[in-house]
């Protein structure tokens, strides 16, 4: 029986967003700690340290969003966790975050001028001290507006984790349109959802890049 | 830990993935090169058109941007027949693919040419250059060598994201390695070797684009030392 596309419809679509939404925020959350240790990493004294952060950055950046999953997804199979889907998914978007988080927050440390790590080094600051009371808080205000955009790219990544069966914004969309085959208006509302999220948060990224811009010419 | 890996089944079937590899290939190569041309065209549209124009432009960009690839392409593929357009698994991959990267190839490019500065669009005119001269020669290529790292960058986040043409059933390179998995059941062993398989597909366009934009910005020359100057 072919189901028309009515309120119900929409609502069920509608109410999969919070897991679009959850997964985004637990995949920020782990992989904004990795990424943050990547980020360290990257900028340490340690050669070796620099060459493997450089290397996971790499890897990440060098590999489909669609890897990532299939390899958590069966990877943590494989070492013995019988877990659900949604974990596999939280697990790989976390993984892409990091190597992004990685890179950008790689950059903002280095943004912030070395005459910075010698004047504090000069005061005699160890460097946890360094990163803590000087560098840091200087950085994260570059890294914010960044931070804000690439957040954009996560939303709209966990649209993938559907194919490994997360009832998600996208994969509600498929099942819906399953039912009703009414493609046009099912992705169509599905896409309206996504914008609806994303294009604030596009806006507020371009806004304090702004401001960044113009505090620092000021 | 009572698991083998076992890569020999996988490597048997080596000619499927090549095939995949093949349309990838395809796919990624043909999308790029039309993405690329279709956001210089628009990002030049928006520059000389009226206020239109540049409305229309900005929220084809923007509804692009923030709408997530795998969606575009489903509207594409679903969608498009009842409107009447048939369009096979690959082109409504190949239209999706083009389409997305073209906003963003957009994006960055309207980014490069807001970087000319109006005194060097005044400079060129009164040497006596026509209008699509300075264009060509003041606005775009400045502009173009400024963005192409940022651009290089777009291109090979676009080849990664083919794979999720899979969705539709085109048999590109993810979609070849699920065939795969299904024969031999080695899971893990096809994603690795297909994942490496990625991984230095997208080395080797980072590599090319580099190479390409030293020749097409040389070092020695004005370009050259505008190279990558905007970033993303």
């Amino acid at each position: 029986m072919i189901r028309q596309f009515t309120q119900s419809e929409f609502l069920f679509i509608l109410a999969s967003a919070r897991w679009t939404l959850l997964l985004t925020l637990m995949s920020m959350l782990l992989g904004g700690l990795l990424g943050f240790l990547v980020a360290l990493a990257r900028t340490s004294r340690l050669a070796p340290l620099r060459t493997l952060a450089a290397g996971w950055i790499g890897v990440i950046q060098g590999v489909p969003v669609l890897m990532l999953l299939f390899l958590s997804y069966y990877g943590l199979a494989l070492a013995g966790f019988d877990l659900p889907p949604l974990i596999a998914a939280t697990v790989s978007m976390a993984l892409y975050a990091s190597g992004f988080l990685g890179e950008i927050w790689r950059g903002s440390i280095q943004a912030v001028p070395w005459q910075q790590w010698e004047a504090s080094s000069a005061l005699a600051f160890s460097r946890p001290q360094q990163y803590r009371y000087v560098i840091l808080p200087q950085a994260v205000r570059i890294a914010i507006p960044p931070t804000v955009g690439f957040l954009v790219q996560l939303v709209k990544n966990t649209s993938i984790v559907s194919i490994i069966g997360v009832v998600e914004l996208a994969r509600a969309g498929n099942l819906v349109n399953n039912a009703t085959f009414q493609p046009f208006k099912v992705f169509g509302t599905v896409a309206a959802i996504y914008f609806v999220i994303c294009w604030p948060i596009s806006l507020l990224a371009r806004r304090l890049e702004g401001r960044l811009h113009a505090r620092r010419a000021g | 830990m009572g698991f083998q890996f076992q890569f020999q089944p996988v490597f048997a079937r080596m000619d499927a993935l090549l095939d995949g590899l093949w349309l990838t290939l395809q796919l990624a190569g043909i999308g790029i090169l039309c993405g690329a041309l279709l956001g210089i065209l628009l990002a030049m549209l928006r520059g000389l058109g009226g206020r239109a124009t540049r409305i229309l432009v900005d929220a084809y960009v923007e509804l692009v941007r923030n709408t997530p690839f795998l969606v575009q392409l489903l509207i594409i593929f679903f969608g498009m027949p009842s409107i009447g357009i048939r369009l096979s698994a690959e082109q409504a991959a190949l239209s999706a693919i083009i389409l997305n990267l073209g906003a963003y190839a957009t994006e960055i490019v309207r980014a490069g040419i807001e970087s000319v500065h109006r005194s060097q669009i005044e400079a060129g005119l009164s040497l006596a250059m026509t209008r699509w001269q300075v264009f060509r020669y003041v606005v775009l290529a400045p502009a173009l060598a400024r963005v192409w790292p940022a651009l290089s960058s777009q291109f090979v986040l676009m080849m990664l994201s083919t794979s999720v043409c899979s969705f539709i059933s085109v048999q590109e390179l993810s979609a070849q390695a699920a065939n795969v998995e299904s024969e031999t059941f080695r899971s893990f062993e096809v994603y690795i070797t297909v994942t490496l398989i990625y991984l230095a597909l997208a080395i080797l366009l980072r590599l090319l684009l580099a190479g390409l934009g030293a020749v097409l910005f040389p070092a020695g020359s004005g370009l050259g030392r505008l190279r990558g100057q905007v970033g993303r």
